[in-house]
């Protein structure tokens, strides 16, 4: 049978997944990108598994809003990326460092 | 509560956002309108601040209330922040246009962002639920990530566009898994039943959540240790965005950690009371410290709005009626002080009409610019904490309250701590008044900027304490909608 708890380990994996994407990636700013959606999911499954599991609709419609934010996010992110490429012609994670202190 | 009182209370957002769209149409098919866009807008905010007052002052709302079946609650709280929120942003629009401009960056779309991010402030302090508090806080972060990239063709400003939106969206996500936690573990998304089903021993799944949502919260106000985009963000974006992100969102996203701690989290005072104690205490070490170093102007701002979040803290660790009443006195205080520092820094120019933001710009200031000089001087000793002027106040009143509710050591802490942070505003006003002058400053005849600045340097002067008794009339009433 499989409870509550399983789907807590699954979305716990996945958001430590999401934040490792973030923090070890040296190569791209679009697997950042992934990487957020990545956490995104990983809190949609949460609130569907509650929602089930509580027997309650909220935290389905929560997820709606959610997935509907994330794209609404991810369009903002790829924009401000095209905007830094045309500056700089990378898109490498090592170099964003135009400004250190 | 019927539809009808639902949109008399949210009056406010609903005049920004179809202002907001109306002035996006304007800009979208009149390019050069940028100047009549950023009036309209702030008169747009006039009106919601009217509407505001109105809500907060007339007596047969002096209870509050909650519209849309309890998602968005009006009360006395909720209308102060947004009256601060208000006359921030209105004040980062009027500073604005002539500065853009002259960077070449003044777009229509400018003042509509700005908008756009004070409606999702709006619902962010209004938020009773956590539905409600993740919508308004990703429309004000959206529009801010836009906002920091604005200067498109300035590659810090793309950059400081492309850490803020990674970093914040990282914390949204933080943020929201903790609800997501909070909304399992508890059974709701209100904040009055989370209250309520989190009474007693807290559960582990619970705990969790509560210290996601604190994190994510923590990083959206730039509290230490979340506070690593702060200077990149803010030396990056054009000054008078700077200038909006370190007044209207920290008053927004304060504002929202009240409310969350006090009526969802407000039987478990023990747990979270210790976690802010320790964000305040390193907000305020760290705030001092890694100011100490920055030779570039915005960066030792951006400290500095690190530091003051610190004392503001302390205020909600003491988590009392007294303690939040003086959070918002220090926030009304700190938004003048900080916004009067960017306006100085604005008007830094070279004789060749280059921006200038650096420590070494400044040297000699007094001789060849008296008035600025003054006036930039005000703001620093003020956001010191030296007496004769307002910024003494706010730390008075937190630190206050700290010690009324028994956290002795924590004022303690905060008031050595300050003296630190002393050195570098002195800093400052000893390199305008003592150095030799090496580059003549030119400041344009921008008349906004002058009487800006000269009016928030007024309120900050100690003048400002004709404003005591009024400033804390409004705080305690506003305070004890919580309670």
């Amino acid at each position: 049978m499989i409870g509550i708890e399983h789907y807590l380990v699954v979305s716990s994996i996945l958001f430590v997944m999401g934040v490792l994407g973030i923090f070890l990636n040296r190569k791209n700013v679009i697997i950042i990108l992934m990487a957020i959606e990545l956490i995104l999911l990983a809190v949609n499954i949460n609130l569907v598994a509650f929602s089930a599991f509580l027997g309650d609709l909220t935290g389905q419609i929560f997820a709606m809003f959610v997935l509907t934010v994330a794209a609404g996010e991810a369009a903002i992110g790829l924009a401000i990326l095209m905007i830094y490429f045309r500056g700089r012609g990378t898109i490498a994670v090592d170099d964003v460092n135009r400004m250190k202190g | 509560m019927n539809l009808a009182s639902s949109l008399y209370f949210a009056r406010p957002e609903i005049i920004l956002s179809v202002a907001a769209l109306a002035l996006l149409m304007v800009a979208a098919w009149r390019s050069n309108a940028s100047k009549l866009i950023s009036m309209l807008s702030v008169a747009a905010l006039v009106a919601a601040g009217v509407w505001s007052a109105h809500l907060m002052f007339s007596p047969s709302f002096e209870l509050g209330g909650d519209a849309f079946d309890g998602l968005y609650r009006m009360d006395a709280f909720g209308s102060l922040s947004k009256l601060l929120i208000y006359s921030a942003a209105a004040i980062s629009l009027i500073i604005a246009p002539r500065f853009l401009s002259n960077m070449g960056a003044m777009r229509g779309e400018y003042p509509v962002l700005v908008l756009f991010a004070v409606v999702g402030m709006g619902i962010m302090v209004s938020a009773n639920d956590l539905l409600t508090l993740y919508i308004g806080l990703e429309l004000n972060s959206l529009a801010a990530y836009v906002l920091a990239s604005f200067a498109r063709h300035d590659e810090r400003s793309a950059e400081a566009g492309l850490k803020y939106f990674v970093l914040g969206a990282l914390a949204s996500g933080i943020l929201l898994f903790g609800m997501s936690l909070i909304y399992g573990f508890a059974g709701s998304t209100d904040f009055t039943a989370i209250g309520k089903a989190l009474s007693g021993e807290m559960g582990m799944g619970a705990l969790f959540g509560v210290v996601f949502v604190l994190s994510g919260l923590a990083f959206k106000i730039s509290a230490a240790p979340f506070h690593m985009w702060t200077p990149d963000v803010y030396e990056g974006a054009p000054t008078p965005v700077t200038a909006f992100f370190a007044s209207a969102p920290k008053v927004a996203a304060t504002a929202l950690l009240i409310r969350v701690t006090i009526t969802a989290f407000g039987d478990q005072t023990f747990v979270w009371q210790q976690i802010i104690m320790v964000v305040a205490i390193m907000s305020i070490l760290i705030g001092a410290a890694g100011a100490i170093g920055q030779n570039n102007l915005k960066r030792l701002l951006a400290y500095s709005s690190i530091n003051n979040i610190g004392f503001i803290l302390i205020g909600l660790a003491a988590g009392t009626a007294e303690g939040v009443s003086a959070m918002l006195v220090y926030l009304a205080i700190y938004v003048a002080m900080t916004l009067g520092g960017f306006v100085c820094l604005m008007q830094l120019r070279n004789r060749d009409g280059s921006l200038r933001e650096d420590m070494s710009d400044i040297a000699g200031l007094s001789q060849t610019r008296p008035a600025l000089a003054a006036i930039f001087a005000i703001f620093m000793f003020s956001l010191a904490g030296i007496p004769p002027l307002f910024g003494f106040w706010g730390k008075v009143v937190v630190f206050n309250a700290a010690v009324a509710a028994g956290l002795l050591p924590l004022a303690v802490i905060g008031i050595a701590a300050s003296v630190i942070g002393a050195f570098y505003y002195l800093k400052v006003v000893k390199v305008m008044y003592f150095d030799e002058a090496k580059d003549i400053i030119v400041v344009e005849n921008d008349r906004s900027l002058i009487w800006t600045g000269a009016l928030l340097a007024a309120f900050v002067s100690p003048l400002g304490y004709l404003l005591i008794s009024p400033l804390g009339q409004l705080t305690d009433k506003a305070a004890s909608a919580l309670f």
